[in-house]
């Protein structure tokens, strides 16, 4: 194995190593979280992610600078501005492109990345905190996109911004207050839209930079899981190692490496050749200013929220208020936080786990991506009475997971690794 | 299921979503535009049609002359020449000489301003809305639309098109009410000067203008693509070998 003292070789650029190492903790740290880092070496295809996730909110962070540069919050010039960028900006249209893809890049390979905890037990012990910071990074970035989706002060922009502000109008007393509180003032103005710039470019972008930090120390904490949810750190080498541990630098730095191109290549083609992704990215009434005088005629947040709007309808009103829709949705969320502890499972990848959790967690996968396209459809039947449905089993997956996680039989898990 | 199917059913259902976005509102059937924003022959015959035709009311106050030169290989004496009214400067935007309070006093309604319009509607609806106006003496223009009822446009390519005429279905509700459905339309009694074929170019030239107007860097953009794509894919694979060689101690 090649030495992985940074900085290597001798000369100069050493000494300064060696100067820069007496003061700041750099070897440390790159060798903490990279060169020794030791980290499963069976990881598949699903283990992409999280360094992909990394990728794109750089990338958002580094396209939203350069957009901030143009764009201008104002009711009166924010819609202008954005196409001074799509026309006058030299490659403002790439940057636009790029931010706007990439958002919806992003909840891509977060829900796949989620998807894969769920697969292989990564939320097990001891990576309950691990996932709950993750949850946290899941609803910040559900905040982020919210706000950013208003800035373009388009039509679908400004009348999902009011149809998803009025929902906390629901509450019972202090519904009205807390609306307009959000707001700042009685509808969606130019004052709302000043507050969303500030939170989409700085409050949240530095939540969501704290929580990806504490999610990246407290998983090179613990280690990494695998596909076989076993603990590596269990069967150590002679040089105190994990045997089926490999460096992250260099083998997972150059397989990650590999994974962002295919990544790259699928992404470049959306930017390129469908930025609108058929309406799905960037919808057609949000090419219209917005209009507080007339209402699109079906407004559907973006396809990210849609499972989550297709639950909020789902839910009739009871006792004359609407406010059982917006519980149902947030505790949609919330559940997420437990999943942990309502895991029971003897095991923690699905590799060894029995056909109920199987045929559960697929029709869970499938079931969400129902609910998502329900939420982008109208109020009619069938999505209401589908909406219903996948409500019900959303919740029942989670509610039965103690149960049907413990009397299942599982196989015993190996000691190492497998392919 | 192994991985790579998994991933298909994944792919395969965003997709449907894609098309499930797409799918247009009931009413009159849309046609295919069938518009090439990389043709720029016609393009330049688009930008002609839309000064001549449309520019009097509607303005595309987003697109620059100088742009449209740049984008439509045209020099700046032909621009002036065949596209710009005098007193206009080369950086101006494509204002309207009609403001948008005369709009208002003289149709009822501002003419939107079309700088975005074949986005927020798409070129399949511009299309048809340009070719199915017909009579309609109870409406102010005298002229109705078969995908936008009640329009407030008059029929400025009429004297192109002709004045078509309606044919109304009338049906019987559950209730006993009649209703009546425009099912189609017919070319009138005095023909226009230009002949079906030549007109559906007009408007398919003009309609591809203003695609190329909502989006000026769209025939850029997939220009651009294309390298961009083969780049990529040489990267991945490079990278690919690199993961491959760096791999080969991993037992």
């Amino acid at each position: 194995m090649a030495a992985q003292e940074a900085p290597a070789g001798t000369g100069r650029l050493a000494a300064l190593g060696a100067w820069i190492d007496a003061r700041f903790p750099m070897t440390k740290m790159w060798n903490e979280h990279a060169a020794q880092y030791y980290a499963p070496k069976n990881f598949n295809f699903w283990y992409f992610f999280g360094f992909l996730a990394l990728f794109v909110l750089a990338l958002q962070i580094v396209t939203g600078i350069f957009l901030t540069m143009s764009y201008k919050p104002s009711a009166t010039e924010a819609f202008g501005s954005v196409e001074y960028i799509m026309r006058d900006v030299e490659w403002g249209w790439l940057l636009r492109y790029l931010h706007s893809t990439g958002a919806s890049a992003f909840f891509v390979v977060v829900y796949l990345h989620m998807f894969r905890a769920l697969l292989y037990g990564s939320h097990r012990k001891p990576r309950e905190l691990l996932w709950i910071f993750g949850v946290l990074i899941y609803l910040a970035l559900m905040a982020e996109a919210f706000f950013g989706y208003l800035l373009p002060w388009g039509n679908m922009s400004y009348w999902g911004a009011q149809v998803i502000v009025s929902l906390f109008g629901s509450f019972p007393v202090i519904g009205e207050g807390l609306v307009e509180w959000i707001r700042g003032d009685y509808f969606i103005s130019d004052i709302t839209l000043n507050r969303f710039f500030a939170l989409h470019v700085v409050a949240l972008p530095l939540v969501l930079i704290f929580l990806v930090v504490a999610h990246l120390l407290a998983l090179h904490e613990v280690g990494s899981n695998n596909p076989d949810g076993i603990e590596i750190k269990k069967t150590k080498g002679a040089d105190g190692h994990p045997v089926d541990g490999i460096p992250f630098h260099p083998y997972y730095t150059v397989k990650d490496l590999f994974g962002l191109g295919v990544f790259l290549v699928l992404f470049a083609a959306v930017v390129f050749f469908a930025p609108e992704m058929g309406g799905l990215f960037l919808e057609a009434p949000n090419f219209e200013p917005a209009n507080p005088l007339l209402t699109p005629a079906h407004i559907a947040p973006v396809w990210y929220f849609t499972p989550f709007y297709a639950m909020l309808r789902a839910v009739p009103a009871f006792a004359g208020t609407q406010v059982w829709g917006v519980l149902v949705m947030f505790a949609a969320i919330l559940v997420l936080f437990f999943v942990p502890w309502l895991d029971r499972s003897p095991v923690r990848s699905i590799r060894y786990r029995g056909p109920i959790y199987k045929v559960t967690l697929m029709v869970f996968a499938a079931n969400f991506i129902m609910l998502g396209y329900c939420g982008l459809m109208p109020p009619a039947e069938p999505y209401k009475t589908l909406s219903v449905i996948g409500t019900i089993y959303y919740f029942i997956f989670f509610l039965a997971m103690p149960w049907f996680t413990r009397i299942e039989k599982t196989r015993p898990e190996p000691v190492r690794v497998t392919k | 299921m192994s991985v790579g199917s998994r991933f298909a059913a994944v792919l395969a259902l965003s997709l449907s979503f894609a098309a499930a976005a797409n799918a247009a509102t009931a009413g009159w059937p849309l046609q295919q535009a069938g518009t090439d924003v990389s043709n720029l022959a016609s393009l330049q015959r688009g930008a002609r049609n839309f000064v001549n035709y449309c520019l009097g009311c509607h303005s595309a106050k987003y697109m620059r002359y100088s742009q449209l030169a740049e984008d439509l290989a045209l020099t700046e004496d032909e621009l002036r020449a065949s596209l710009m009214f005098t007193g206009t400067r080369v950086y101006d935007t494509m204002d309207s000489a009609m403001s948008a309070e005369q709009g208002r006093l003289w149709f009822g309604n501002a003419p939107p301003d079309l700088s975005l319009i074949a986005r927020s509607r798409g070129p399949d609806y511009l299309y048809t809305f340009l070719r199915t106006f017909y009579e309609d003496p109870s409406r102010p223009t005298g002229v109705n639309n078969a995908v936008l009822p009640g329009t407030a446009m008059p029929h400025v390519l009429a004297p192109l098109q002709g004045l078509q005429q309606p044919r109304f279905e009338t049906t019987r509700g559950s209730d006993g009410k009649e209703t009546q459905h425009l099912v189609g339309l017919e070319p009138g009694s005095a023909p226009g000067d230009l002949p079906a074929a030549a007109f559906d170019s007009f408007v398919r030239d003009t309609v591809a203008f203003l695609e190329y107007v909502s989006e000026p860097s769209k025939a850029r953009r997939q220009a651009l693509g294309v390298w961009v794509i083969l780049f990529l894919l040489m990267f991945t694979t490079f990278a690919w070998f690199l993961y491959k060689e760096y791999w080969k101690d991993v037992k």
